[in-house]
């Protein structure tokens, strides 16, 4: 176990939290977002904070930052308790925010970014050459060596980000929560933020770092709070904690019951194996998105993609259907080399997609049901060649009988209807479409039971049909339960495709996603 | 948590489907308008034949309201793909100059050969007016309204060029017939007018058009994954916007038998984009609804026609205007309406204002 210059709250000098939250509640209407979470931050320490998405994080963060009031429980800076109404109020206590997202202005210098509304002043303007001088001052106590004077948007996005925290700790040291700051820097940027981090750490500031990269979290922190669906899991010394266990500890226990997969089905793999793919996916990639992978999914075969969140599973599905375009590598649909620019030429192809984001990216919510269920068929054929109006009725009662939309009116706006059943008005909008291929990002987060179980029979039989199927859940069981073949991806790279036979249990699994190697 | 609505809209009655049709605020409001005319003109309702010709006030507010009914059928497409176009203005100058132009210097101006062209011309230069500002939305990405604010200042200048600065009149009895003349006793701009809509209504709903305009506007990210061609259809909205304009800009002009390069259609494009937002139509896109623009056009023009018949002092006619608009707006808001309502009902609106965040809420956590 390492020993980190942490001083522990075991230890026998007992220190004092520099911000402890206790009982924190934090009901939205129809979720209780967080019950009765709990975190301490000590002077000194990189403290993560986990847990799968939806858990909670964020919500926590913004609670403890004043974006957010607390419905119940209390905060304690230093000891005394504060309410935080604004931002602000969380700032003037000691507690700063950088967001995953700059948020300084690219059109003004690094000295202005740094100092903004707090500038040295002189005769009531602005004394610009003391503050370039306090600005360098600043920043090269953090050995950032910058041109103060530069516009800050002719950096990259890394250093904007360390501009940001060097902001941050100079408006209140005490506290500092960074919020997926990796998310969007590659290697050599992160190494360049973690000492950032660890030089503010040995300075006694408190940082609490959020991310989805399990090796940063062993790299960086000292402790870690894991939430679970908005509850807390627990608080470990990251010593005690592997890559394995923390996943776990994360997802949750209740991975012992799993269908497994009939024999039969083995040796229908096996069988495609040797048969020619639908498509095959060679080195494709795109910059800052997913690394280069290859893919073969056969017809009839569910492919389950399987990783944390961020790890690059939606991305993969998006190259394949044009929604981003590809930087490099080839995909051959039956043989032949395509192009998939757009989502319109994997259409064309038979391709078929339902996002994740079924409000922002699937339905359309001012249209009726009806409206949204042949929208993909009448786009496939231009707006000259309308659906007649008794067709579109047609289709809309065909769906909503076979797929038990509720409630069954067609004429019913989308928007109203409940997750579950938008998730089905998208299902029907594609599956008229009678795709080869049909991609499933995420189809049954946040729809109640009933509603999972109906689309995984759906997907089963589909495949049984003969679609080719790609599925994407972070639930490991479901991805599990369906899928003939699973490809695993970890910090955007596809670290292994395992065929789904009996050796493949959810330990195995998670070896794989944590630790990116197939034991 | 969405169940909830869904229920509720379930059990509403006639009554409330009545209640909740689109087109019912605005025509309360056309109708309260016309009432309020009465009260103070008691002939203002009463429609006389003379000469052959339907005369009245309600004829005129029909006839004078043509033009804007056009300009906003044009914009409604636009404004239902998350667009705006303000060079419609500039259209309507730019198509009466070119075509008075021509009859001005035509060997014949009297021939109906010689209005023909014209209107061709008009129509044909309206076509490339429109195609610019299509490309430059939908092919460079320029935002609708910076793109179209191009046009909007140039055109004018290009409208004055035409005119050379002067006011160009024109005899011609076959152009005249077109904002000024009368068929079968109506005006012809009138029917005119109902004809394109009534074209664009069939088009629109007849065809997927009206379908994928929509789509592309409700959710533009959706559309395109869902493999709509967004590009031809915002050219198209664009092309279609400027020919109304132009059919427009041919009726004022053949209405006073001139075109004036400097004031023809000034302000228009507001007039326009507020008949379309009164009609129901939001600004920022999505579901749009042609009738509720020409009831909106019509509540302007018989708001401008009362503003005149009613004598309110010209120095106040546009504060007078303004307000009116203000409140139809007001009246025309659900959450307006909603807040009056909750206000009668219930002592704690702050519940409501939480429960009116949540889903946003709901989806930055997720």
């Amino acid at each position: 176990m390492a020993t980190p210059p942490t001083p522990r709250p075991t230890d026998s000098g007992d220190p004092q939290p520099v911000l402890e939250a206790q009982g924190i509640r934090k009901q939205f209407p129809g979720v209780l977002a967080l019950d009765g979470v709990a975190l301490r931050l000590f002077p000194g320490e990189v403290h993560a904070l986990m847990g799968e998405n939806g858990a909670g994080k964020s919500t926590l963060i913004k609670v403890l930052t004043g974006v957010h009031p607390a419905d119940g429980g209390t905060i304690l800076v230093d000891g005394r308790p504060h309410v935080f109404a604004d931002p602000l109020q969380a700032q003037q206590a000691g507690v700063s925010t950088v967001y995953q997202e700059v948020n300084l202005c690219p059109n003004i210098s690094v000295a202005e970014n740094v100092l903004i509304g707090r500038e040295p002043r002189r005769f009531g303007l602005i004394h610009w050459s003391a503050m370039r001088q306090r600005a360098a001052e600043l920043l090269t106590e953090l050995d950032l060596g910058l041109d103060v004077t530069s516009l800050l948007g002719s950096h990259s996005l890394a250093v904007q980000q360390l501009v940001a925290i060097v902001r941050a700790v100079d408006v209140s040291a005490k506290v500092l929560v960074l919020d997926e700051p990796t998310s969007s820097l590659d290697r050599e940027e992160v190494a360049q933020l973690f000492t950032l981090v660890r030089r503010l750490r040995d300075r006694g500031v408190a940082i609490l770092f959020v991310t989805h990269f399990l090796d940063q979290v062993f790299d960086l922190c000292d402790r870690v709070t894991i939430l679970r669906n908005g509850r807390l899991e627990g608080e470990y010394p990251i010593g005690e904690l592997t890559p394995v266990t923390l996943v776990q500890r994360m997802i949750g226990g209740e991975l012992a019951t799993l269908d497994q997969l009939s024999v039969r089905a083995h040796e229908e793999a096996a069988q495609r194996a040797t048969s020619e793919p639908f498509l095959q996916a060679r080195r494709l990639t795109r910059t800052g998105s997913v690394e280069p992978y290859d893919l073969d999914i056969h017809a009839g075969e569910v492919i389950g993609l399987a990783g944390l969140l961020g790890s690059g599973r939606t991305e993969v599905a998006r190259l394949l259907f044009g929604a981003d375009s590809a930087d490099a590598g080839e995909v051959s649909i039956e043989g032949r080399k395509v192009l998939l620019r757009t989502p319109r030429h994997a259409i064309a192809r038979g391709i078929a997609f339902c996002s994740e984001n079924r409000k922002s990216e699937g339905l359309v919510g001012e249209l009726t049901v009806r409206e949204n269920i042949v929208l993909a068929l009448q786009a496939a054929r231009g707006w000259t060649r309308p659906l007649s109006r008794t067709k579109q009725d047609e289709l809309a009662r065909h769906w909503i009988q076979a797929l038990d939309i509720r409630p069954g009116d067609p004429e019913a706006q989308v928007r109203h209807l409940s997750g579950g059943n938008q998730q089905k008005v998208l299902l029907a909008r594609w599956l008229l479409t009678a795709p080869r291929l049909l991609i499933l990002d995420e189809p049954t987060r946040g729809i109640d039971i009933g509603a999972k179980a109906e689309i995984q029979k759906l997907v089963a039989r589909l495949a049984g049909e003969g679609t080719a199927v790609l599925f994407i859940s972070a639930e490991l069981e479901e991805v599990l339960r369906l899928s003939h073949r699973i490809a695993v991806l970890r910090d955007h790279r596809m670290v292994a495709t395992l065929t789904n036979d009996d050796t493949v249990t959810p330990e195995r699994l998670l070896t794989t996603i944590a630790t990116g190697a197939d034991s | 948590m969405t169940t909830q609505p869904a229920k509720s809209e379930a059990v509403g009655g006639i009554g409330r489907r009545l209640a909740g049709h689109r087109l019912l605020w605005p025509a309360l409001i056309l109708l309260a308008l016309l009432l309020g005319n009465l009260a103070f003109h008691h002939d203002f309702f009463s429609v006389r034949v003379r000469d052959g010709h339907l005369y009245g006030s309600l004829i005129d507010i029909l006839q004078f309201g043509a033009p804007l009914t056009l300009v906003a059928l044009g914009m409604t497409l636009v404004i239902a793909t998350r667009g705006i176009d303000l060079s419609v203005g500039s259209t309507v100058a730019i198509a009466g100059a070119l075509a008075c132009g021509h009859i001005s210097t035509a060997a014949h101006p009297g021939s109906v050969a010689t209005m023909l062209t014209a209107v061709a011309l008009a129509l044909g230069v309206a076509l490339v007016l429109g195609l610019a500002n299509g490309f430059l939305v939908s092919g460079l990405g320029v935002q609708p309204i910076v793109a179209t604010l191009i046009l909007m200042v140039a055109g004018r200048g290009v409208a004055q060029l035409i005119t050379g600065g002067q006011i160009v009149t024109v005899t011609s009895a076959p152009y005249k017939m077109i904002g000024g003349g009368y068929w079968l006793t109506f005006p012809f701009a009138v029917l005119l007018a109902t004809a394109l809509v009534a074209f664009t209504g069939f088009v629109t709903r007849r065809s997927a058009l009206g379908m994928l305009i929509e789509s592309v506007g409700g959710n533009p990210s959706a559309s395109r994954l869902v493999g709509i061609r967004a590009g031809g259809l915002l050219a198209l909205v664009y092309v279609f916007s400027a020919l109304c304009a132009a059919v427009a800009g041919l009726m004022i002009s053949s209405n006073v038998s001139s075109a004036d390069g400097n004031n023809a259609g000034l302000w228009i494009e507001l007039d326009a984009i507020l008949a379309v937002v009164v009609g129901g139509t939001a600004l920022t896109g999505g579901r749009f609804s042609l009738g509720g623009t020409v009831l909106g056009a019509l509540i302007i023009q018989t708001l401008s026609t009362t503003v005149y018949s009613l004598g309110v002092p010209p120095e106040t006619t546009l504060v007078f205007k303004a307000f009116v608009v203000i409140v139809v707006c007001l009246v025309q808001s659900p959450v307006f309406r909603a807040k009056v309502l909750r206000r009668r009902r219930t002592t704690t609106p702050r519940s409501h204002t939480t429960a009116g965040t949540a889903p946003q809420q709901q989806e930055v956590r997720a």
